[in-house]
């Protein structure tokens, strides 16, 4: 059995669908990305999967469980097990980074200041900003900007990790060290589902690539059968312009 | 004029009068104080209900939306007036203080609870997503996230009004209430000058004025945070 399993959901804002009938797996400990272009559901279907929009249809099982988006008792416990790094970083501009990423662990799961706090620190060293512990957003680079808001994620303790575009917003320069920081969760076994446009980072370091298309998955693969053996024409043809992009 | 001001200042400075013009400042103190904290607490009660999205209060975001857009299309003097009336109902009942008090308090809400919007809809939209990814809720959003980061937009225009609400605080004199304003008409009806009389009372409101200038200044440097000054 699967720990995260999405079947036929579908999403719309307002009245146009945006997703039809998704379906995905993701086990546990494994590295699913989604690819795709531009405007053809990627972070929207991770947007649904938080509950940031409610699914029109289909059903979501996390760890067994089905997710009632329309119970609020339901959708705490799955923001509980599932977090989420937006393309933007959205970090609280309010807060150090320390507090960024202790907030949540104390005030919402109601945990010990001295038991979050070594823990948020232990973090924010893996993530190689033990120096930037209180420092403001505003004073970051978009990369460690980035790597806050992954440390975030991961200090309340998630089963898995969804990654929208976290490289997207970043300048060329500082892509690598945020994907370094993925690769270090990857090769610890945390179960991510990233939807990435770096190829070379979704190759390297996913056990799954699924490609989407219009609101829905065509194609769910091993990256090398997916990126050398596509057996569908839309996978075949975003797969060559991506070669001819290079 | 100089001449007639001096020659009339020692019987004007008594102990008797000072108290007099300390009384009304008191007034305008409270009705200023009153109006701003009420307007302040009551507009982000009002901003909450407006900013939230829950079906449930669909009729309560009608509601304040027309509270605020009705008080502040209505001058102050109309507002205390219809209070004044109004009050007539309850057949005297509410002091004249009071009736000052209420319809001040209207019109500093109405104008407050508009500028704190303001201020909480120039936050980016993600931070509200961001919070609600991490099982914050609405009012933990509210007043963890995004009200701490709105005050920079909020406390200049808040502090500018707050500043003019001091002066429209002398509409009270209108129902009968001895505040500043009314205090200087009632001192040069006993026969001392214009100049001495509102000249005092210009004094007293230019010092209310300038403490609360004073403390808006230093609030807003107690909140700023890098990249929010």
């Amino acid at each position: 059995m699967h720990f995260l399993e999405i079947a036929d959901l579908s999403a719309a804002y307002r009245n146009v669908r945006v997703l039809r009938s998704v379906s995905l797996n993701v086990a546990r400990g494994e590295v699913v990305s989604i690819i795709g272009p531009s405007g053809s559901g990627k972070s929207t279907l991770l947007r649904a999967l938080v509950g940031l929009m409610t699914p029109t249809a289909g059903t979501v099982r996390l760890g067994g469980e089905t997710v009632d988006y329309s119970d609020p008792k339901s959708l705490r416990a799955l923001r509980d097990r599932c977090a989420i790094v937006f393309q933007q970083f959205n970090l609280f501009q309010n807060m150090t980074v320390l507090r960024n990423v202790m907030i949540t662990p104390v005030k919402i799961k109601r945990r010990p200041v001295g038991e979050v706090e070594p823990e948020a620190r232990a973090l924010l060293t893996k993530v190689g900003l033990a120096d930037k512990m209180d420092a403001y957003p505003s004073q970051l680079s978009g990369g460690q900007q980035q790597r806050v808001a992954i440390a975030r994620a991961l200090a309340v303790k998630p089963d898995i990790l969804l990654l929208d575009e976290v490289t997207s917003a970043l300048d060329p320069e500082l892509v690598q060290e945020v994907l370094e920081t993925i690769r270090l969760l990857a090769a610890e076994g945390m179960t991510m589902l990233a939807v990435s446009h770096e190829m070379n980072f979704v190759r390297e370091v996913s056990s799954r690539v699924a490609l989407m298309n219009g609101g829905e998955v065509i194609e769910v693969g091993e990256p090398a059968e997916l990126f050398e053996r596509p057996t569908s024409a839309r996978t075949r043809e975003f797969v060559s312009k991506i070669i001819r992009a290079k | 004029m100089i001449a007639r001001v001096l020659q009339e200042a020692p019987a004007f400075f008594t102990g008797y009068n000072i108290l007099f013009l300390l009384q009304a400042m008191g007034a305008t103190l409270l009705l200023s104080l009153g109006g701003c904290l009420v307007g302040s607490t009551v507009g982000l009660g009002l901003t909450l209900v407006r900013a939230s999205e829950a079906g449930a209060l669909m009729p309560a975001r009608v509601a304040a939306w027309a509270f605020v857009e009705f008080f502040r299309r209505v001058p102050p003097l109309v507002v205390l007036l219809l209070v004044f009336f109004a009050s007539n109902l309850l057949r005297g009942q509410i002091s004249l203080f009071g009736i000052a008090m209420i319809g001040l308090c209207l019109v500093a809400t109405a104008s407050l609870t508009e500028i704190i919007r303001g201020g909480i809809e120039s936050v980016h939209p993600a931070q509200w997503e961001s919070a609600e990814s991490l099982n914050f809720g609405y009012l933990r959003a509210f007043f963890w996230v995004v009200l701490p980061q709105a005050w920079r937009v909020i406390l200049p225009p808040a502090i500018s009004f707050m500043l003019l609400f001091i002066k429209d605080t002398a509409f009270a004199s209108q129902v009968g209430t001895l505040e500043l304003t009314a205090a200087g008409k009632i001192l040069t009806t006993k026969g001392f000058t214009a100049a001495l009389a509102y000249g005092s009372v210009l004094i007293l409101y230019f010092l209310l004025s300038t403490a609360l200038a004073g403390l808006g200044n230093w609030l807003e440097k107690r909140i700023a945070f890098p990249g929010n000054r």
